[in-house]
C-alpha cells in the first residue's frame, strides 16, 4: 500500500545554505493494510521527518514515496492533494499544539466536514461524529463544545484520532502520539491502535520508545542517523537484534527486576555473535543486508 | 473515560469560558487610562471631522469675513489674512486628515499584511523574493520618492496622495507580520489544517491571522498615524491635495502668508495642535491596547 523507496531528505543549513544536513538517508520500507510499522529511533534519527514526508508536509530530496501505485511527490494541485488526504491522515505528537487555541476543539471535525462532506446534513454529520467519538471511547458530552485548554492531553489526542476516522482512511501516520500522554491513558490509545489495525488500517507508528514499538507493531524499523539500522518483524528484531546499535538500544531498556550491573554482567558473559554489516559505497547510500527472511540489517555508522 | 457511545444529552452546557474571556479583555480595557484617553480623543476628533462640516454653510476656502480677525463669537477660530473662516478650514481639515489616515494606512496595511503573510507562510524562494522587495522599499528614501512622484502629478487628490503614502510605507508592517507568521506557520494546527484539505489562503485567514489579531490592529493604528504625519509633511511643502483643505495645507498657507511674523496664532496653532493631538493620542491608544492584549504589561 505505502512504499518508500530509497528516500532521502537533505536540509541546507548555515548562513548561505552551504552546509548539508542529512536527515533521512536511503530509507526503503513498506506498510501493508492492517499492518502496524514502528519507526523507532532516538532524537534526530529522522523518524518524524519520514512521517512528515509521507504526509506530504515535507518534500523528499530523493527517492519515491508510493501510495497505492501513485508517487505522492508528483501530486500537483489542491484537488489531488485533498484526495490524498482523504485516504492518508496523521496524528501529531503534541495534542495541545494541534488545536488553534482561540477556537473550540470540535472545530477540527467541522474542518473535515466543510472540506470533504459539504453535502452531508447536520443530523447525519452529528451521527458520524458521535460514531467516531465512540470508536475512540470518548464521551461526546465531555469534549464537544469545549475549548482545547479545557480538555486533557489524552482527550485531545483521541479527538484528533476521531477526526482522522471521519475520513475513510487507509493509512494513519501516528507521530509520537503516546509520548505526551500519562500512563493510564497511554494504554487506551495503544489499544485503540490495535482496534484500527483490526479494521484493516495501515499504521506508521513513529516512536522513540522501544517497549511501545514492541507492544503494537508487526514490523519494526530501527533508525539511526537517518538510515535504517535494522528492519524486520517485530518479534525477530526484539528477540534477535543483529545490529550493534539495536543491541545497545535494547540493553538500555530498564528492567524491573534487575540492576544495570546484572544486565551488563550477563551481556559480557554471553556476547552475541557479530554479524557482518553491509558497507556503504558512498555518503549517500545505505544498503541493507537480509540476514533472515524479512529481517534486514543496515550499515554501521560508528 | 467512560464508554458512553453516542449518548444523548451531549448538547454542551452553557459555555462558561467564552463570555469570561471576552469580558476579561473588556475588564482591563475599561480600567486602562491610556486606552480610554487615547480612544476618547481620537473619537472626539473623528466626530468633529464627520459632523463639524455639516454645520458650516460655506466652503472652507471661501472669503466670507473680515481679514485677519482673532477668534470671536462669529468666527470661532478667527479668519485668515484673506478673510477665510479658520474654523471651517479646521473641521474640513480634520475630515481630510482622517480620510488620508484610513486610506493611506489602509493601503499600506493591505499590502504589508499580504506580503508578510505570504512570505512568512510560504517560506523558501517566495520568502526570499518578497523579503528582498520589502528591503528594497524599506531603504528607499520614501519622502524623496513621494515628493518626486507627487510633484509629477497634475491633479492631486486626497486618494492619490493616500495611495502613494500607502505604497511607500508598508515595508515595516510586512516585516513585522512576516516574523509573526513565520512562527505561527510551524504550529501543528497549521499542518492539521493542511491535512484537512484547506487551501493556503484559507489557512492564513482562518488559522494564522486570528491568532495575531491584536498585532494586526496595532499595526493598522501605527500605519494610520504614520500616514497622517507623512501627509502633513507633504502638504506643508506644498504637495498636498490641490483641490481641498487639510491641516497640513493650513500650516503651509499660514507660513506662506507670514502668520507667525504677524502674530496670527489662531491661524497656525489649531492645525499644528490638531495633527499633534490626533497622532499622539493614536500612539497612546496603541500603548493602551498593547497593555490590554499583553498580560505582562498590565498595570494591576
Amino acid at each position: 500500500m505505502l512504499e518508500l523507496s530509497h528516500v532521502h531528505k537533505v536540509y541546507r543549513v548555515g548562513a548561505f545554505g552551504g552546509g548539508r544536513l542529512r536527515a533521512v538517508r536511503d530509507v526503503s520500507l513498506t506498510v501493508e493494510p492492517g499492518e502496524v510499522v514502528s519507526l523507532i529511533g532516538e532524537s534526530g534519527s529522522g523518524k518524524s521527518t519520514l512521517g512528515k514526508m509521507v504526509l506530504g508536509l515535507s518534500r523528499p530530496t530523493g527517492g519515491t514515496i508510493t501510495f497505492d501505485g501513485t508517487d505522492i511527490t508528483t501530486i500537483r494541485g489542491h484537488a489531488a492533494r485533498k484526495e490524498y488526504y482523504r485516504r492518508v491522515q496523521g496524528v501529531f505528537q503534541d495534542p495541545f499544539s494541534c488545536f488553534n487555541p482561540i477556537f473550540k476543539a470540535d472545530r477540527v471535525f467541522e474542518m473535515i466536514r466543510t472540506s470533504y462532506f459539504p453535502g452531508v446534513s447536520d443530523a447525519d454529520w452529528r451521527d458520524r461524529v458521535l460514531a467516531a467519538l465512540a470508536t475512540v471511547r470518548l464521551d461526546p458530552g465531555n469534549v464537544l463544545g469545549k475549548y482545547p485548554h479545557q480538555l486533557s492531553g489524552g482527550q485531545l489526542q483521541r479527538v484528533l484520532i476521531a477526526r482522522a476516522l471521519l475520513l475513510d482512511i487507509k493509512l494513519l501516520v501516528a507521530d509520537e502520539i503516546i509520548s505526551m500522554l500519562d500512563a493510564s491513558t497511554r494504554i487506551d490509545v495503544l489499544n485503540l491502535l490495535s482496534d484500527l489495525k483490526e479494521r484493516g488500517l495501515g499504521i506508521l507508528f513513529v516512536t522513540h520508545d522501544l517497549s511501545l514499538g514492541n507492544y503494537v507493531s508487526d514490523k519494526s524499523v530501527i533508525l539511526r542517523k537517518g538510515a535504517v539500522a535494522e528492519m524486520g518483524p517485530t518479534l525477530r528484531v526484539f528477540e534477535n537484534p543483529l545490529h550493534p546499535y539495536s543491541r545497545h538500544l535494547l540493553s538500555c531498556v530498564p528492567q524491573l527486576h534487575r540492576t544495570w550491573a546484572e544486565v551488563d554482567a550477563e551481556l559480557a558473559a554471553n556476547p552475541p555473535e557479530d554479524v557482518v554489516l553491509p558497507v556503504a559505497a558512498d555518503e549517500e547510500s545505505a544498503p541493507l543486508l537480509e540476514v533472515e527472511e524479512g529481517h534486514f540489517v543496515g550499515i554501521d555508522q560508528g | 473515560m467512560t464508554n458512553v457511545a453516542g449518548a444523548p444529552g451531549a448538547q454542551p452546557a452553557a459555555e462558561p469560558a467564552a463570555p469570561r474571556k471576552g469580558s476579561e479583555t473588556l475588564h482591563y480595557a475599561r480600567r486602562n487610562p491610556k486606552l480610554l484617553i487615547g480612544l476618547g480623543i481620537v473619537l472626539a476628533f473623528l466626530l468633529l471631522g464627520l459632523i463639524g462640516p455639516l454645520f458650516v454653510d460655506h466652503g472652507p476656502n471661501e472669503y466670507v469675513g473680515p481679514q485677519s480677525q482673532p477668534p470671536s463669537g462669529e468666527f470661532w477660530l478667527g479668519t485668515t489674512s484673506f478673510g477665510q473662516d479658520i474654523w471651517a478650514q479646521f473641521v474640513f481639515g480634520v475630515r481630510t486628515t482622517f480620510l488620508i489616515g484610513v486610506f493611506g494606512g489602509g493601503v499600506a496595511f493591505v499590502i504589508g499584511t499580504a506580503v508578510g503573510f505570504i512570505a512568512g507562510y510560504k517560506g523558501g524562494i517566495v520568502d526570499e523574493i518578497l523579503n528582498m522587495l520589502t528591503n528594497v522599499v524599506l531603504v528607499l528614501p520614501a519622502m524623496v520618492v513621494l515628493i518626486v512622484a507627487i510633484a509629477y502629478l497634475d491633479a492631486r487628490g486626497v486618494f492619490v496622495q493616500g495611495l502613494f503614502i500607502g505604497l511607500t510605507s508598508w515595508p515595516w508592517a510586512a516585516r513585522a507580520v512576516r516574523s509573526q507568521a513565520l512562527s505561527l506557520a510551524t504550529r501543528d494546527y497549521v499542518d492539521l489544517a493542511r491535512l484537512s484539505g484547506r487551501r493556503t489562503g484559507k489557512i492564513i485567514t482562518t488559522e494564522i491571522a486570528p491568532n495575531m489579531s491584536s498585532y494586526l490592529v496595532m499595526s493598522f493604528i501605527l500605519l494610520f498615524g504614520g500616514a497622517i504625519l507623512i501627509a502633513a509633511g507633504l502638504d506643508f511643502i506644498g504637495l498636498g491635495p490641490s483641490d481641498g483643505v487639510s491641516l497640513g495645507l493650513m500650516l503651509e498657507s499660514a507660513v506662506a502668508w507670514s502668520a507667525l511674523q504677524f502674530g496670527m496664532w489662531w491661524w497656525f496653532v489649531p492645525p499644528g495642535l490638531g495633527i499633534t493631538v490626533i497622532v499622539s493620542s493614536l500612539y497612546i491608544l496603541n500603548v493602551g491596547l498593547d497593555e490590554i492584549f499583553n498580560p505582562k504589561l498590565r498595570e494591576l
